[in-house]
């Protein structure tokens, strides 16, 4: 293990989460907030420790593996949670620092699950720093590190590996740095498209960032008590559209940036990711048909809530717990499914549950005719069986890792089935809010520290894709043997 | 610039190596899986598992943005295909690994016009041209030269006993007179460009520049021996030993060649009549000395074992060869191999990955520095560029000895129309000449790049 390089890259993201602090210094300056001091104080120690660290541990041995790049991106969420909601805990609008900390994680992992009650007394400031922590956390900190800072290591593809979604993560370009800038610029682009189009519709300049940030990183914190419900319908499309958006894998996009149309068409991801939202849309319409004011308002509020769910942005509409329960079910199922690899929203993605109908088929066509000669092909490539395996390993632990949380639960809280159920899954998968009394209308508020410190732990799980976070806490990883 | 090579094996991979280095955008294809994964674990670059001749892959690869597209690939024939798809899809520069003998003889001209490859490189037959060189003049552990061969920069690995061990360069200069320059000396794994008061040891590899009759007049002063290598022992009957054994045969050299071969040393024998060759193991010492190694003035371990190469090439030292030479392929043995007492070896990979550097550093120069070609040196740690003077150079007239260089540059050598100066501090640099520039550890792209 090269411990200097992990410590001295761990160094570099504190120095770079300071700078993502000025953003909320300077709201909190506009708005003349007090939670300015709070949030100068995090940001200055962040930026001394940081800066430290990096001199103190600077190496010449910038060889990393696999290990070192697991370790580097668990510890980098670790720390950067625990700093982050720092802000929070000494402004003292959070009491809790443990509260603090899973709105943070909540934040940072995109899942956008709220144990605040009163949102809008809290401060501009603070609702600020709690979106743009999706923002951030979206696209992934060290995917914005490497594009920052020079000559970070040759080998961060590692890196780029343990803090991307999905089962196959591909360069754009040979270099990883550029890989990562075109990924941010894009990011960036499409995000301020949005706040365009929400501005258009009458939204104010804070509250359109506010939201674009968390449709952005497909988060989903909201500023009001009833999330986006209370805005017009034509806001409500334009968010849908976006988050519809930030759920697709992001290469497409760089592939339409460099005219490569047809790879884009041919992109079976796409296809399958397009006619489950479809479909679902579909479905949950005329089933709640009868519920709306007009087919209109169905489709608005269907077409809004597959989005959010899919995508595991978790902005709504309205309080989906009063749905039919074939609609509950589709959301369910769709909260596993997530969005497309390479995108900023979280669960199993479309490309992972592709892969892994594909191996099942395969396997059962193998006990068919255990002598035939059977291969996985996705996106006109053959998948190798190293894949293939990483894939349904991923989906075993995945499954574990779910049963001891819900255990867990069930066994120190008073809720409901449901209410656990749906916590675990909304964590775990990013989403945010459930069905039960962690459905839109209510929160996490009532759940008890050790429960909070589950999910939380749930939700970085869910959003590194639980291997980097296992292996860094194997003490193997650690050892010298 | 991007750079598509095709094919990620022992060249392949090395080239990389370099190319990475230097800053290049880099995508590698090869068709086999596991091989593309460990290249892109350990390099920043992209890489495309497939078929290099497939269009669909290479158009994946991004070949019709490439500025220079390489296939070194294990055969040549889809090296050669690789290249025309390549160059027909777009990429600018292509460059082919070519080593089959029979299509390197008088075809190659048109198999390059006709498949429009920009460069086909063979490295066997670079390599022999590198053995080649050193044999003539076999005091010195490898030769470069500069300028159409004008002048050469001469490595020597100096003995424990060797007459500069101890010497400053002022004092060297005062008791060898002459035109020559030592201009860079590698002490363990360190790379130095001295200045006078550098000392020399014993074990030291310094690297001279001179033109070729001062470096014989030197190599006389210091004792060192100087005649051509007249007999050759070459161990292994490989592409590289045929390549060698025709150019020294050409030369006049006494040529002896020991394969295990029988179908290949029959081969040899119809294709060189000149040569003596010998079937047997080479591994066997008796066989060794039976056929004269202690008599011969030079031999060349030649196997396509690095392990047999490195144990021969002993105790061909142990017999008092005057000169050996082992190929050693893996670039982690060289510096082994090293430690165990061989001061010359060659490795086909790093000429090539050099020769295919050089060309990309070219192909850069050409749109937009200044170098007009580039050697690498002393195992790729030091560099020697050499720039054509503007007439907008600022330092143009004023001597040398006022011009504030960096650390660890130096200007080696002025070719000022046929006329060759080995420089001093009272020299100037005048428009149109052609600079020689040494350098390590850093990387210039103009000749102002050298003023601190």
């Amino acid at each position: 293990m090269n411990y200097k390089k992990v410590f001295s890259t761990l160094g570099m993201m504190l120095v770079a989460l300071s700078a993502l602090l000025v953003l909320p210094i300077i709201v909190a300056i506009v708005y003349r907030e007090t939670a300015l001091w709070g949030f100068v104080t995090v940001a200055g120690c962040s930026l001394c420790v940081g800066g430290l660290m990096t001199v103190f541990f600077r190496t010449d041995n910038q060889v990393i593996y696999a290990k070192e790049g697991f370790a580097i991106t668990a510890l980098s969420w670790l720390v950067l949670s625990a700093v982050g909601a720092l802000p929070f805990y000494i402004t003292g609008e959070i009491p809790s620092y443990i509260d603090a900390l899973f709105e943070t994680v909540s934040g940072f992992t995109t899942t956008g699950a709220s144990i605040v009650t009163e949102v809008m007394a809290m401060s501009r400031s603070c609702l600020f720093w709690r979106s743009f922590t999706h923002w951030v956390g979206g696209m992934g900190v060290l995917v914005f590190v490497m594009a920052i800072i020079p000559n970070l290591s040759d080998r961060s593809i590692h890196l780029m590996r343990a803090e991307m979604p999905g089962p196959i993560v591909g360069k754009l370009v040979p270099k990883a740095k550029d890989t990562a800038k075109i990924l941010y610029i894009i990011y960036i682009v499409m995000t301020a498209v949005e706040v365009i189009f929400l501005l258009a519709g009458g939204m104010s300049l804070f509250d359109s960032l506010v939201h674009s940030f968390g449709t952005a990183g497909t988060g989903g914190f909201g500023i009001k008590a009833d999330s986006i419900g209370g805005y017009s319908p034509y806001i409500q499309w334009v968010i849908t559209i976006f988050m519809f958006l930030f759920g697709i894998n992001f290469n497409l996009y760089y592939l339409i940036l460099i005219k490569k149309f047809k790879s884009v068409f041919k992109s079976s991801e796409l296809w399958c990711y397009v006619a489950i939202v479809a479909t679902s849309t579909a479905a949950i319409t005329a089933n709640i048909f009868k519920m709306c004011n007009g087919f209109g308002e169905a489709l608005r509020l269907a077409a809004f809530q597959v989005s959010s769910i899919i995508t595991t942005t978790g902005y709504t509409t309205t309080d989906f717990n009063l749905w039919p329960t074939l609609s509950k079910a589709i959301l369910l199922i769709l909260m596993f499914i997530g969005g497309c690899a390479g995108s900023t929203a979280g669960g199993l993605k479309v490309s992972r549950v592709i892969i892994l109908g594909k191996a099942m088929g395969k396997e059962i066509r193998q006990m068919l005719r255990p002598r035939s000669v059977n291969t996985v092909k996705f996106e006109g490539k053959q998948i190798e069986d190293s894949t293939l395996r990483n894939c349904t390993t991923y989906f075993s632990l995945y499954m574990l890792c779910f049963v001891v949380l819900f255990l867990l639960l069930c066994a120190i809280e008073n809720y409901d089935f449901e209410t656990n159920f749906m916590a675990v899954s909304a964590c775990f998968n990013n989403v945010g809010p459930g069905f039960g009394a962690v459905g839109p209308t209510s929160n996490f508020d009532g759940y008890s520290d050790v429960s909070t410190l589950a999910l939380t732990f749930a939700m970085l799980l869910g959003r590194l894709e639980i291997f980097p976070l296992i292996i860094t806490l194997s003490p193997s990883t650690w050892t010298k043997r | 610039m991007r750079i598509i090579i095709v094919g990620c094996g022992k060249i392949g991979t090395t080239i990389i190596d370099s190319l990475v280095k230097e800053g290049h955008d880099v995508v590698a294809i090869d068709d086999n899986n596991d091989v593309v994964t460990e290249v892109s674990n350990i390099y920043d670059i992209m890489c495309v598992c497939g078929n290099g001749a497939d269009s669909e892959i290479l158009s994946e690869a991004g070949v019709d943005k490439a500025e220079m597209f390489v296939a070194v690939a294990g055969s040549d024939e889809l090296n050669m295909l690789s290249c025309f798809i390549a160059k027909k899809m777009g990429a600018k520069k292509t460059v082919a690994r070519i080593r089959n003998p029979e299509y390197n003889g008088s075809s190659l001209e048109f198999l390059r016009s006709q498949l429009s490859i920009s460069s086909a490189i063979n490295p066997e037959k670079l390599c022999a041209q590198e053995l080649y060189n050193i044999l003539r003049l076999p005091g010195a552990a490898k030769i470069e030269t500069f300028s159409n061969r004008k002048f050469e920069m001469i490595e020597l690995k100096l003995k424990t006993d060797s007459k500069l061990d101890g010497l400053s360069l002022i004092e060297m200069r005062k008791k060898y007179q002459g035109q020559y320059l030592v201009s860079a000396v590698k002490r363990e794994d360190k790379v130095f460009i001295p200045d006078g008061n550098f000392v020399l040891r014993g074990g030291d590899k310094v690297g001279i520049m001179a033109t070729a009759t001062e470096a014989q007049k030197l190599f006389k002063m210091l004792g060192i021996l100087q005649k051509q290598a007249r007999s050759v022992i070459i161990l292994g009957g490989s592409k590289t030993a045929f390549y060698l054994a025709k150019r020294l045969l050409a030369g006049g050299h006494d040529v002896k060649i020991i394969e295990k071969n029988r179908q290949r040393c029959e081969e040899i024998s119809n294709a060189l009549p000149g040569a003596v060759v010998i079937c047997g193991d080479g591994a066997q010492q008796e066989l060794l000395l039976e056929e004269g190694l202690s008599r011969s003035d030079a031999f060349v371990a030649l196997t396509g074992m690095d392990e047999e190469n490195i144990l021969i090439s002993i105790f061909a030292s142990s017999q008092n060869v005057p000169k050996v030479i082992s190929k050693v392929s893996r670039i982690e043995l060289l510096s082994m191999a090293e430690n165990l007492g061989l001061e010359c070896t060659v490795s086909p990979r790093l000429i090539i990955s050099d020769v295919i550097s050089t060309y990309a550093r070219a192909l850069k120069n050409s749109m937009g520095s200044n170098v007009e070609t580039l050697y690498k040196l002393m195992d790729g740690a030091a560099e020697a560029l050499e720039f054509k003077v503007q007439s907008d150079f600022k330092y143009i007239g004023i001597p040398l000895r006022d011009m504030d260089l960096k650390k660890n540059t130096l200007i080696a050598g002025i070719i000022r129309g046929k006329k060759i100066i080995i420089p001093s501090g009272s020299d100037t640099i005048e428009a149109g000449d052609r600079v020689v520039v040494l350098a390590a550890g850093q990387r210039l792209h103009d000749l102002s790049d050298i003023i601190r």
